[in-house]
């Protein structure tokens, strides 16, 4: 078996005193979606900032195929091939969907921005991705929030990608809408990329993803296939019901 | 307003139509495609220059009917030399505003480099254009300074650039010393900026043709590569409505300037300084960078956009043109003194941007709208001087127009986000 695309070891995250990722394991394959599901607050988000370099880890490595890299600002994660879509989207509202997609990137012609090529390879691309294609040229602000999240999506795609971080890309999302952005992910995935899709929507784990990884209170409760594993065994490994949760202590005072 | 691919391709045309009437047509077809482009955009929000040139126009309206003399070459040639050095630094403002942030340190700098060019060239026989530089750095270097202390320690713009307002000041008293008043050379190199007419009327008409000529060759251009690579692009007849417009207003204005002494040079200075800015902001990645931090700074840092460094050239930028139409206002009285930079400049520099529909919010609003702002300000004070009405009466239509800039800056803002939810 090839080593996988990434692997996280050991990673430790903090912020001031609160120790938000503790001793993190995980990895992604080529060709696979790996859910990771956690409760509020689990540290999923923190997880995907540490491997897109905004919140670069304090402790542990990261393997990309095989060879140790560090990743310390996100154009260090984009060059490898990361690609992520936050939660929030991080889109600029008052600039139009071309220049969105381009951000960071931009296509020069005599050192001037060349929204010609631009626009048509943000035109090729959305038409790839969805039915509706929004105005190019509207500010991302009136779009709505499918829209948006597709064009969230699409500017993750722009740099061919080998891995995907989805922070929640339905929780937004009406049926008909988050039913084309699973499809989308489906289709990206037999195309080879490593797919990290956060959810909290079992159906879509369920219906999509080919393992799962739980987090709870920033450590790792366990991998489940997720064909194999029951939805209920899953949800008790989440809300902590099992036996191997970490517990906090009873009395905090006891550690001082 | 730049490019909009959003209009649709031109109709093969019949071939058995006469050709007065395909132009007929085209005319039409030109403003009614503008047209629903703008109704299309002004639902969603987006109003652009449109209300300031309305209130412009009114205002003009408004003072020619109280005084005939107020649409005369002669005032309308100096009120394009009085908006300079004003307009130069909301220029500046603009661009403070497009991250989200205000600079109310741009009077203190101004007020700054003028003394130091005062200084250096009369008091100490510097040369002028060596005094004259040494005065511009001085606004960067400011700038610079506030810059990336805004950008390290995370403190609100307006309150480092408060701090500046009054370091910079008490540095320019201290440049001044006892002298107080410096009178400038009246013939010297910066007297000349704001005196300095090109009366050969050939002059004018060259740089308005010019300019024209510009216009229709950048919308050409694009053009023509949209439809190479079969993109929905503009029909030529909407490029000629375009071109005809720009060139009226500069041939216009041209005329209009050639009837009193002639085109002024700082009136030249100032329009390619606002072009030039205005190309750099929506045309160039680094102005890209500025729109995009003023839109959400926590996307841009995400794009792995430097933070750090926008936010310092932004301040940088803004510093040097508060110096640059600090020596344009100086230039104006020939004489820098201890009042210089203070008073209503910094109010009306920041008025100007926002009534020239520069977003307070951050992310919308070009250089442009500084020339429109001002323009409507600077009309009103003449216009009133005109009529002797008295400065009370002035500050309180000045401070109408403003409230009603923000608030539809704010409404628009509003309908944006609306339009977006529906």
């Amino acid at each position: 078996m090839p080593p996988p695309l990434l692997a996280l070891h050991g990673v430790c995250k903090r912020f001031g005193v609160v120790e938000v990722l503790r001793n993190i394991e995980l990895e992604i394959h080529a060709g696979q979606v790996l859910a990771l599901l956690g409760d509020n607050g689990a540290g999923k988000s923190t997880l995907v900032k540490v491997i897109s370099g905004v919140a670069p880890a304090d402790k542990g490595s990261i393997e990309w195929e095989g060879r140790t890299v560090h990743i310390r600002r996100p154009q260090e994660a984009r060059d490898l091939g990361i690609a992520t879509v936050y939660q929030d989207l991080a889109l600029c509202g008052s600039l139009d969907v071309v220049g969105n997609l381009f951000l960071g990137r931009e296509i020069r012609r005599f050192g001037f921005l060349d929204e010609v090529e631009m626009e048509r390879r943000s035109m090729q691309l959305l038409e790839r991705l969805t039915r509706s294609v929004p105005d190019l040229r509207g500010p991302v602000v009136s779009l709505s929030s499918g829209q948006r999240q597709t064009v969230a999506i699409a500017r993750s795609l722009l740099g061919d990608p080998r891995v995907l971080l989805l922070d929640e890309p339905t929780a937004a999302l009406g049926f008909e809408q988050t039913t084309e952005v699973l499809d989308l992910v489906d289709r990206l995935r037999d195309h080879g990329l490593g797919i990290l899709l956060i959810s909290h929507n079992m159906g879509d784990v369920k219906a999509l993803a080919d393992r799962a990884a739980v987090l709870r209170l920033g450590r790792n409760n366990g991998f489940f296939d997720v064909s194999t594993t029951s939805q209920e065994q899953i949800i008790s490994c989440i809300t902590g019901a099992t036996d191997n949760a970490p517990r906090r202590p009873a009395h905090p005072e006891a550690e001082w | 307003m730049g490019d909009m691919p959003d209009e649709t391709r031109a109709d093969p045309a019949a071939t058995t139509e006469s050709r007065q009437r395909r132009a007929r047509r085209a005319v039409t077809g030109a403003v009614a495609g503008w047209i629903a482009v703008r109704r299309h955009r002004l639902s969603a929000g987006e109003l652009g220059h449109l209300p300031v040139t309305l209130v412009l126009a009114a205002v003009w309206i408004i003072f020619q009917c109280i005084n005939s003399t107020f649409l005369s070459p002669r005032n309308l040639s100096n009120l394009s030399v009085d908006i300079v050095g004003t307009g130069l630094i909301a220029v500046g403002i603009v661009f403070v505003l497009l991250l989200g942030e205000l600079d109310l340190s741009v009077g203190s700098i101004s007020g700054l480099a003028a003394a130091v060019f005062a200084v250096l060239s009369v008091n100490n026989d510097v040369p002028e254009w060596l005094a004259l530089i040494a005065a511009v750095l001085t606004g960067t270097v400011a700038g610079t300074l506030q810059g990336y202390s805004v950008a390290r320690t995370r403190v609100p713009a307006f309150v480092v650039t408060l701090a500046g307002l009054l370091t910079w000041n008490g540095l320019m008293l201290a440049i001044l010393g006892t002298s107080g008043t410096v009178n400038l050379d009246e013939n010297g190199l910066v007297a000349h900026l704001t005196s300095y007419y090109f009366t050969d009327a050939g002059v004018a008409y060259v740089v308005a043709a010019l300019a024209t000529a510009l216009v229709f060759l950048a919308s050409f251009l694009n053009r023509r590569r949209r439809r190479a690579v079969g993109m929905a692009h503009r029909p030529l007849h909407t490029i000629g409505v375009r071109t005809g417009v720009v060139g009226m207003i500069a041939f216009a204005s041209a005329y209009l300037l050639n009837q009193f002494q002639g085109l002024p040079l700082a009136l030249l200075i100032f329009l390619a300084v606002v072009a030039g800015l205005d190309i750099m902001l929506r045309r160039t990645p680094c102005g890209r960078r500025v729109y995009a931090l003023g839109s959400s700074v926590e996307a841009a840092r995400r794009a792995s956009l430097s933070v750090t460094g926008v936010q310092t050239a932004v301040l940088a930028v803004s510093g040097t043109l508060a110096a640059t139409g600090g020596l344009f206002l100086a230039s104006r009285i020939t004489s820098v003194s201890q009042n210089s930079g203070s008073g209503v400049l910094l109010l009306n520099a920041i008025a100007a941007a926002v009534i020239g529909g520069t977003s307070l919010f951050g992310g919308r609003g070009t250089t442009w709208s500084a020339v429109l702002g001002i323009l409507v300000i600077q009309s009103i004070a003449s216009g009133m001087a005109l009529t002797d009405t008295p400065t009370a009466v002035q500050l309180v239509i000045t401070g109408g127009v403003l409230f009603a800039a923000v608030v539809i800056d704010s409404l628009s803002r509003h309908t944006q986000q609306a339009h977006g939810r529906a």
